[in-house]
């Protein structure tokens, strides 16, 4: 069998399996932590699609910042009673939902299938990170330079929102 | 030989574990976290119609980025609505949350 092939199936189960994980453990912490190791599994998965740059922005700006942005979080509204292994239950609608997620990977992995898709036997370049940067500013500058300013507002939005409100009493 | 459609399919996987998540939790912030998994997925889909479809084109790549980033601005937003709620509540519950509702 093909080293990449190999490489494949691995990194496919253990991404898949730390998703399930991130759903189904009941410890919203345990769940943090499996999604971090979902992040590095799909981090994995670029680079064995030569999307190296790619891989290294997954692992910055996801299994870092964003995962310790939602640990952050769970810290601020968690005030374990001594009761944590509650803190990420179901809510009513779980069977629903399974219905519905069933019924939409049916629609979704028949059309994948049905679909006969061109596929050219091209090579990715192995350094495509100069590409990247020569792409982004040309051809896409204005997107580039407007999700710096989104990168802004949002910051200043999420400041503006969590700050401690002053008691109007 | 892996083809394109094992990624697609990983990647459909991927996004229905997630929808499950968004849909069926009861916390705040683990409907976030399912999120995150839902636009994860996408990214996956993008990078590899970009290898399999159009190899000399980087566009995918591009996109997979711009996403890396409203996802990343989405994920701040969404814990400092959910910190005002948790401070105004003392609850994350989503059914506990019902201003809108007479």
């Amino acid at each position: 069998m093909d080293l990449q092939v190999i490489a494949f199936w691995i990194i496919a189960f253990v991404t898949l399996g730390s998703a399930l994980a991130v759903v189904y453990l009941t410890n919203i912490v345990h769940s943090a932590l499996a999604l971090i190791m979902t992040f590095l599994g799909i981090a994995s998965l670029y680079l064995t699609l030569h999307a190296d740059f790619l891989a290294a922005v997954q692992v910055l700006v996801y299994a870092g910042a964003v995962s310790i942005l939602i640990v952050f979080g769970i810290m601020l509204i968690t005030r374990g009673e001594g009761r944590m292994c509650e803190t990420n239950t179901f809510g009513k609608y779980k069977y629903t939902a399974f219905v519905v997620i069933a019924a939409l990977f049916g629609v979704i992995s028949y059309f994948i299938i049905i679909t006969p898709w061109q596929v050219t036997n091209g090579i990715v370049a192995e350094e495509n990170m100069g590409t990247i940067g020569e792409v982004l500013f040309n051809n896409f500058v204005i997107p580039f330079e407007l999700a710096a300013i989104l990168l802004t507002v949002a910051m200043i939005g999420a400041i503006v929102i969590a700050r401690e409100v002053k008691n109007l009493k | 030989m892996i083809t394109l459609n094992h990624y697609l399919l990983l990647s459909a996987i991927l996004f229905c574990i997630g929808l499950y998540g968004a849909l069926s939790k009861k916390n705040a912030i683990a409907i976030l976290i399912s999120i995150e998994l839902m636009l994860n997925a996408v990214n996956v889909n993008l990078v590899a119609i970009t290898k399999f479809l159009t190899p000399g084109d980087i566009t995918g790549q591009i996109f997979a980025l711009f996403v890396i980033v409203v996802a990343a601005c989405e994920v701040a937003l969404g814990l400092a609505i959910v910190v005002a709620i948790y401070r105004d509540r003392s609850t994350v519950e989503v059914e506990n949350l019902d201003w809108l509702k007479w």
